[in-house]
């Protein structure tokens, strides 16, 4: 069979979630390969965890430039990868990064890209859900092999142990690729929570929240539950909370397990990034607020009694 | 410094939008058509640097012809003249021929700096920068939350980003010319004025055709794009649940949900 390639990201030395979804999804459809891109050694930290999940080979294209460059060098390295082992297809993450690789990824190879697939068959059908989750679309790169960008949470990642070959790749970068040089990475700190595109459960919060001092509220639920922390437009353009962390239209798109809408009213732009959830609850005072249209469950009152209340019950129940 | 801005129209991402049933393509006809919002950041991010570097702002459309609406609105911040790529050949044009149109436009203007919003709100793609920099051989900084330009007085500049990542941010830069992507962080765009309304309707703009630019019809719009959407439905509309109004117990139905649904 032929290698289907997935383009591995990291963070914090970790895998993402999203490669393990990829390298589940790419055993449907060839055998997986794991693509690290970085500085040297980046390989030898993740390659037990690539094994695990089923991947036969993993490429290590490891060149200091690959990491302090903006993804040019990588986009650089994989197309001539792509050119050697000729894929059946390649498999990126529909992340910031993951995206900027495959456009340009796209541009060298003259080949088509289809962005936040949630879904690939055999036969190169993807799948997308477009302008808010509303519209469910079947596409196919036409020219070219099936270059896609996979969105976080759109399968569940499961183990299939393999022997990962590590198969060095040669690196060459060239000027034209070095022209971002990134001077600084800062870690922000983020505490235990999951990540929230990643996440299998987001607790979001809005204008209905009141305060920055009352998103405690909606951590805490959010860390009862082992998930991330979400808040919508209105309560970053409020000062609640930071603007990575906004979900909708302008933010991430989630699609969680279970997703907690807490004083959101639920306007289009907010729906966009949350509509596909599986389980949706909501929490407003407002009988008539468009979020009770999508929820599962809703109760109509007071967040800032209904949470500490059920926050105190899910403790109850431990 | 010769800047130039990169404006969409997009259908009004908080309205209904749809695809069209005959070829696949963005409706855009039945829907009330927009500046895609993240680029009036770019646009007013262009007039602050302008403001300070001084220079010329030129806004860089590709769409119909209705999409002139959209580039008066964007003159009316400020911006001093446009250029409208418009040919109907181009419908249905993929991100690739589009990258490919707007690199030959690009070079009728020959930017230092070119800004855009990081994603269109009906698309969000998020490629076109870098695909963009990739044709032209040109440095891309790419999701900006602050930007900085120190000119070196000979008409180029070094140009700096804070980029969020998931663990925090980059710090980023580049010589000119760059294409560089912003988000809705980095500023809070102006309200065209009066004044400004009344002078973007004297503003000159350049509308260039497919032949102005050199590149073969078959290249671009359906027929030239290198993906195609095999077909589109509507996602059945999630139905409500059950709502209960919380009368001092809404917290623990709420759990009682969780449980039954095995969340706790």
């Amino acid at each position: 069979m032929a290698e289907v390639l997935v383009v591995v990201e990291q963070a914090g030395g970790a895998v993402k979630k999203v490669t393990l979804e990829m390298l589940t999804l790419a055993r449907e459809l060839g055998t997986p390969a794991a693509v690290v891109l970085g500085a040297p050694g980046a390989a030898a930290a993740v390659v037990d965890k690539l094994a695990e999940y089923g991947a036969a080979t993993v490429y290590a294209a490891e060149h200091e430039d690959l990491d302090g460059y903006l993804v040019a060098p990588k986009a650089a390295a994989l197309a001539d990868l792509v050119r050697q082992v000729s894929p059946a297809a390649v498999l990126l993450g529909s992340t910031q990064e993951g995206k900027e690789i495959a456009g340009r990824l796209a541009v060298r190879l003259d080949n088509g890209l289809l962005t936040d697939v949630t879904g690939l068959a055999a036969d190169g059908t993807a799948t997308q859900a477009i302008f808010a989750g509303s519209t469910i679309v079947t596409s196919r790169v036409t020219r070219g092999l099936p270059l896609v960008t996979v969105r976080p949470n759109s399968l569940t990642p499961t183990p299939a142990p393999a022997e990962a070959k590590v198969s060095a790749v040669e690196v060459a970068v060239d000027g034209s690729a070095k022209l971002a040089r990134i001077v600084e990475r800062v870690a922000e700190a983020k505490g235990a929570r999951p990540e929230l595109t990643e996440a299998s459960v987001v607790v979001s919060g809005g204008r209905g929240v009141g305060s920055a001092e009352n998103f405690k509220q909606v951590e805490e639920l959010a860390d009862l539950l082992g998930g991330a922390v979400g808040a919508s437009r209105a309560a970053v353009d409020s000062g609640f909370y930071p603007h990575q962390f906004q979900v909708g239209q302008t933010g991430k798109t989630v699609s969680p397990q279970l997703y907690i809408a807490l004083g959101i009213s639920g306007a289009i732009q907010h729906r966009a990034g949350m509509q596909t959830s599986k389980v949706i609850v909501a929490v407003n005072k407002d009988p008539e607020a468009p979020i009770f249209e999508l929820a599962d469950f809703g109760v109509v009152g007071d967040l800032h009694k209904v949470v500490p209340q059920a926050a105190e019950e899910i403790r109850k129940r431990r | 410094m010769n800047i130039v801005v990169l404006v969409k129209q997009v259908p009004d991402s908080g309205a209904e939008r749809n695809l069209r049933s005959d070829d696949n393509t963005v409706d855009r006809e039945s829907a009330t058509n927009v500046i895609n919002e993240m680029d009036e950041y770019a646009i007013e991010e262009a007039l602050r640097i302008q403001e300070a570097h001084g220079g010329e702002v030129t806004v860089l459309t590709m769409g119909p012809e209705r999409a002139g609406e959209s580039i008066r609105k964007a003159l009316s911040m400020g911006p001093d003249k446009a250029v409208h790529v418009v040919d109907d050949a181009l419908h249905g044009s993929d991100a690739l021929a589009t990258s490919k149109v707007l690199a030959a436009a690009l070079g009728t203007v020959n930017p230092d700096l070119i800004l855009c919003g990081a994603e269109s709100t009906d698309g969000r793609v998020q490629v076109m920068p870098h695909m963009l920099a990739e044709r032209m051989g040109i440095a891309a900084l790419t999701g900006a939350r602050k930007l900085t330009v120190d000119t070196d007085g000979a008409g180029g500049a070094t140009l700096t980003i804070e980029r969020q990542t998931e663990e925090g941010y980059e710090v980023v830069t580049a010589s000119t010319p760059a294409v560089v992507s912003v988000w809705d962080t980095i500023n809070e765009p102006r309200y065209p004025s009066f004044k400004g309304i009344m002078a973007a309707k004297k503003k000159p703009v350049t509308t260039l055709s497919l032949a102005d630019l050199g590149i073969p019809a078959a290249e671009v719009g359906l027929a030239g794009a290198y993906s195609a959407v095999v077909e589109h439905a509507k996602r059945p509309p999630r139905q409500g649940g059950t709502k209960v109004v919380d009368e001092g117990d809404g917290g623990v139905k709420l759990v009682e949900f969780l449980a039954s649904e095995k969340f706790v």
